[in-house]
């Protein structure tokens, strides 16, 4: 079986992000950057069912400025076998959007044509939850999403996803789309070893002209601002005053 | 005026309530239809056609629908979309799952999570964490949309008296099978509709430990939440994680206990309307959204706050 995995560089979870004065977004120079965290378990599944024998080939793919390349050295040095780099200027964030992402990673699988795709099932900055979905629409393949589970079966994946109500699991045929979530695995750090054999591996080099793709957003950010800022409030010295607080001043007791 | 269909959640008995809220969302776009796509789900067509300032249900009746597999519900919605301008639902795990396989069948960019309408081609929703807010136009011809539940009151739930429409299902897409659910039954309050929720983190230090939390929540009437590390650490179950990836809640009363408080967490229960954090660690982030701390053991103060609210 082979597997694509769609990585995105973005902002560090750590990082407190701030907002630019002029609205126009989030200041994203000089700050801290890092695989989104739910790509990170895509690529460590991937390398399980790798090591487990029930797949022969990982190629991850990043679209994104150059620095993208750094985030598929760490998922090479993770295990990937080899990456593809789609190059944009577009800020990943705003200006680049998931369906123009679905279209541009349709164009990849049609190229590599793999069994399995596994990628996060959001990215940490636009927090969107679509592109796995929607390159299952455009592909017309199954979709299996938020996935805590991943076992292959008779000609397909069962699939356990982490939903509202608690678990739930449904069948997919392949090849198929599988979507991640936090539990499904704790990913690996790289070994320094590793790091040095994934300088070696290659990287493809593709745009979205030559994949045939037009990325010009359908949506515009037309401002970005600061979330209304929340007061602390009082310490409160003992639980009767907690209560008495919570019935007379705050009115929800 | 313009139509706009919201996709129905339901468990072919009962119309969850996000569907409700995403009705609010959708009237400031247009007629709403609400399309009920179930097996043996009658009542719930009843009940959606109840929901006041609903125009029209759609009912579809076919085995093919009992547990929403996305890929045959979006098949549905597209194949009827040309009657509507915005198809909107609420952003639950069935919203998130559906709509966008939905948007990119009808290559439409869907904008999730929307805590606002500003007219029928903008809307607001926070990025990063809840860092940053933003407003997003669209330059496309029909919207479709996932909205936060918390952003948007609940329609009524009666007063309405839509007609009910039955169409034919489609051809199974025989891409993909419901295998099965695993869902703890419990008899507290839904955990995004509560109007107290008691969350438990890793301060809790073991499942068994919530014992306490469950017995402050009884008296409260609350339900009961997680931090991402209590759910990781197996204390409880996933459907019990508030935050950035998990459930969004904003209830009267967030009581925050053993919970330091990081972003993503804060990113799910920020907007409550009350927040007590109970830390032991003063420095705790948790304590800069709070409307009152109290520093201290849990294993002493949440016994002592239960014993406190107790019902005479
Ligand atoms: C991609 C991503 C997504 C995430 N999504 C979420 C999410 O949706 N929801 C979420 O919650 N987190 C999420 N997180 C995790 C988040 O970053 C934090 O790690 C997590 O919220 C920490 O949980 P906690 O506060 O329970 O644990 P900790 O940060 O370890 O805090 C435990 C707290 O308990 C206190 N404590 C310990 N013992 C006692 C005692 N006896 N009495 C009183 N206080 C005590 C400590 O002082 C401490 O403040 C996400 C992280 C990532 C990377």
């Amino acid at each position: 079986m082979k597997l694509l995995v769609p990585i995105k560089r973005v902002v560090d979870y750590n990082v407190r992000v701030r907002v630019k004065a002029d609205g126009s977004g989030v200041d994203t120079s000089n700050v801290k950057m890092s695989m989104n965290p739910f790509d990170e378990i895509a690529v460590e599944e991937a390398i399980r069912l790798k090591e487990k024998g029930t797949a022969s080939e990982i190629v991850a793919v990043s679209i994104g400025e150059a620095k993208a390349q750094e985030t598929l050295r760490t998922a090479m040095a993770m295990g990937a076998d080899r990456s593809i780099h789609v190059a944009t200027s577009a800020a990943t964030d705003t200006e680049l959007q998931p369906l123009e992402v679905a279209k541009l990673l349709k164009a990849v699988v049609e190229r590599e044509n793999p069994d399995l795709v596994l990628m996060g099932k959001q990215a940490i900055d636009d927090d969107s939850n679509q592109t796995a979905q929607m390159l299952a629409a455009l592909l017309g393949w199954p979709q299996g999403t938020f996935a805590s589970k991943i076992e292959p079966s008779e000609g397909g994946l069962n699939v356990t996803r982490e939903v509202d109500a608690g678990l739930e699991t449904v069948a997919l045929k392949l090849p198929a789309i599988v979507s991640v979530d936090l539990r499904l695995n704790e990913p690996r750090y790289a070994s320094l070893p590793n790091i040095m054999k994934a300088k070696k591996k290659p990287i493809d080099q593709l745009t979205p002209e030559e994949l045939g793709v037009d990325t010009a957003p359908r949506l515009t950010y037309v401002k970005v601002e600061e979330p209304p800022k929340r007061e602390a409030g009082i310490r409160v010295d003992d639980v009767p005053t907690l209560v008495e607080k919570l019935k007379s001043e705050a009115g929800v007791m | 005026m313009a139509q706009i269909l919201v996709v129905a959640e339901h468990d072919n008995q009962t119309l969850a309530k996000a569907t409700l809220h995403a009705v609010t969302a959708a009237q400031a776009l247009g007629d709403v239809t609400l399309l009920v796509a179930g097996s043996g789900a009658g009542s719930v067509a009843e009940a959606a056609a109840a929901v006041g300032g609903v125009a029209k249900v759609v009912h579809v009746d076919d085995a093919l629908y009992e547990n929403a597999v996305a890929e045959d519900l979006a098949a549905l919605v597209v194949a009827m979309a040309d009657g509507y301008e915005g198809f909107v639902a609420g952003s639950s795990s069935f919203g998130k799952n559906v709509m966008p396989r939905i948007a990119a069948l009808l290559d439409i960019a869907q904008i999730s999570d929307i805590v606002e309408v500003l007219d029928a081609k903008r809307f607001k929703r926070f990025i990063y964490a809840g860092n940053a807010l933003a407003t997003v136009e669209t330059r496309d011809p029909k919207v479709v949309l996932t909205v936060r539940t918390t952003a948007f009151p609940a329609a009524p739930a009666e007063g309405g008296s839509a007609s009910v429409e039955t169409i034919q299902a489609l051809a199974p897409t025989d891409l993909a099978k419901f295998v099965g659910r695993d869902v703890s039954e419990s008899e507290r309050p839904d955990l995004t509709s509560a109007r107290v929720v008691v969350s438990g983190g890793r301060g809790m230090g073991s499942g068994e430990n919530f014992a306490i939390l469950e017995a402050l929540a009884d008296q409260l009437g609350a339900a009961v939440g997680a931090s991402r590390a209590a759910v990781d650490a197996g204390f409880v179950p996933n459907e019990y994680q508030v935050g950035q990836t998990g459930k969004i809640v904003a209830p009267e009363l967030y009581i925050a206990v053993g919970i330091s408080g990081a972003i993503q967490h804060l990113a799910g229960m920020k907007d409550s309307k009350v927040i007590v954090a109970i830390n032991k660690d003063e420095e705790a982030p948790i304590f800069q959204v709070a409307d009152y701390g109290l520093v201290g053991d849990l294993f002493q103060l949440v016994p002592e706050l239960t014993e406190a609210v107790k019902r005479p």
